[in-house]
């Protein structure tokens, strides 16, 4: 035990820690002896092996996901991919019709980027997964109507780890001629992707969940069938004018460089990951009231999102203090409101507060997860012991049939 | 969340765990409801003398709300029940010093108390 580093990190959805050869790359694109050149420089050698090594983490970046260099536009992050993909495919195909289809679950960048079309004037409809998280394809079939110019989807999600069916989407909405989103920041590197199978249009990346830097990302945007997008950003023309700005050399590389490592050894680490949260999970599920949320076959390796019925959420984030995971508990939140993910699955209010997220990554041992196993269950006996309604539980009382006193 | 230590310590020692066993000497109060994240019960003995001579708590909930029963089974402990009805939820965030998204839990632990006396005056009428 003594060498376990606390507190322990089990939140590599939230973000991960940049890989050091992704840092060493970096740092060589900042001083005065680096790469430090502007890659719209086209008079000098700065500028040109500026663009250079951003011509080359945009090989990168398409080969992990086998598409075209061309096709991979540089943005700030997967917010912003979000964003131009949403309200720039919206923008521009408004003429074609004004209906727009997403998901509950999806993250808050693309919710809240629905929201201002509908301010716009979009029409948009939000669809509820099934039960497990996953989405109904016949839901979606059902919501579309002629007037459908957009559906947004995404891979894996950032709560449940689940992973949507988006070669099923893809292929209905091609069929359709409906253009298709995928907001793919939590799956590079945990799910392969494929660009020339997967009838997918513009798919958004980030590469601070892949081991690379905050503040970068980037958009796919397919040539054949060829999208076209309005710039939400501009400026220099920077991109094809899909997004002006200077470009980050910097960031850009870490970012190629990060992808570049998903892709040799995603196979090798997943594989890893998985046996981790399984042997988390088997540490957890033999005690009582116990439950995962979310499908855990359709599911990234590394997420275990659990929900232990009687415990509040950040009353057992208190007890795990020694670890650094999340919570989809009201409490955790400015809002006061519980995850709206959980919520969406059809989850009571008492399982969503009480649930946690842990997600495993590259830098997660065994023993880790050991000492979290111990930490967890000792926690929740804890709580338990506290615990009116464990308590309730015990004699046999059915809480739904108590008449509490909300406030 | 930054809280206080008084909260840390509460919640990590916490005072007056338990159940009373039922009888007419014992008040039982439950307030709250598990789908806003918290429920308190809150029990309270009563000797001859009308004074609150036990105090026993569980709740479901934040650290806050656990803190604020633990605090309020110490403060009751030796009042009368006219006197535990004095406390107020703005000395209890007082104490804890609870960030103001925290002072629900307050109010809600001040509504224990009322409810537990209720429910041992309903017994001895």
């Amino acid at each position: 035990m003594s060498d376990i580093k606390l507190p322990i990190y089990l939140d590599y959805s939230a973000t991960t820690p940049i890989d050091p050869r992704v840092a060493a790359k970096m740092a060589e694109c900042l001083t005065i002896e680096g790469n430090f050149g502007n890659p719209a420089s086209r008079s000098h050698s700065f500028g040109w092996t500026a663009e250079a090594a951003v011509d080359r983490a945009r090989q990168q970046v398409a080969d992990l996901i086998n598409a075209d260099p061309r096709e991979i536009v540089w943005t700030s992050g997967a917010t912003e991919s979000d964003n131009l993909a949403i309200k720039g495919a919206a923008h521009f195909y408004r003429k074609k019709g004004n209906h727009i289809i997403t998901m509950k679950t999806e993250h808050k960048a693309v919710l809240d980027t629905c929201r201002q079309l509908e301010r716009e004037g979009f029409d948009v409809t939000y669809l509820d997964p099934r039960e497990n998280g996953l989405l109904d394809l016949e839901t979606l079939k059902a919501a579309t109507t002629d007037q459908t110019i957009l559906i947004s989807i995404m891979h894996a999600n950032n709560e449940i780890g689940v992973i949507q069916d988006i070669e099923a989407i893809g292929e209905f909405a091609r069929e359709k001629r409906i253009i298709f989103h995928v907001d793919a920041a939590q799956s590079t590197g945990k799910v392969d992707i494929d660009l020339e199978k997967l009838k997918v249009d513009l798919m958004s990346f980030c590469a601070h969940k892949s081991y690379g830097p905050k503040g970068v990302g980037a958009l796919y945007v397919r040539r054949k069938p060829r999208v076209r997008l309005e710039a939400q950003m501009h400026g220099g023309g920077h991109e094809r004018g899909m997004r002006s700005g200077t470009l980050a050399t910097h960031q850009i590389v870490g970012m190629g460089e990060a992808f570049q490592i998903a892709r040799e050894e995603m196979a090798t680490e997943n594989e890893r990951i998985r046996m981790l949260r399984d042997r988390l999970y088997n540490g957890l599920n033999t005690m009582e009231e116990v439950y995962v949320n979310g499908d855990l076959d359709h599911r990234i390796a590394g997420n275990l999102n659990i929900s232990f019925n009687f415990v509040e959420g950040e009353s057992l984030i208190m007890a795990l203090r020694d670890l650094a995971v999340s919570s989809g508990s009201a409490c955790t939140s400015a809002s006061l409101e519980p995850s709206y993910v959980l919520r969406a699955l059809g989850r009571n209010d008492e399982l969503a507060h009480s649930s946690i997220r842990f997600t495993i990554g590259r830098f997660t041992s065994a023993e880790e997860i050991d000492y979290t196993v111990e930490l967890v269950r000792a926690a929740v006996k804890k709580l338990r012991d506290l615990s009116p309604l464990w308590d309730m539980y015990k004699d046999g009382i059915d809480l739904n049939s108590v008449e509490w006193v909300a406030h | 969340m930054a809280y206080s230590e008084k909260v840390l310590d509460h919640y990590e020692n916490p005072r007056n765990v338990g159940v009373l066993e039922d009888d007419r000497s014992v008040g039982t109060g439950m307030v709250g409801a598990p789908a806003c994240g918290d429920v308190m019960k809150l029990q309270i003995k009563v000797n001859g003398d009308g004074i609150i001579e036990d105090a026993k708590f569980k709740t479901y909930g934040c650290g806050s709300a656990i803190a604020s029963s633990s605090l309020v089974t110490e403060w009751v402990k030796g009042k009368s029940l006219d006197e535990a009805a004095e406390i107020k939820n703005t000395q209890i965030a007082e104490e804890l010093a609870l960030p103001p998204v925290k002072i629900h839990c307050s109010v809600l632990a001040e509504d224990a108390i009322a409810a537990a006396i209720d429910n041992y005056r309903n017994k001895n009428q």
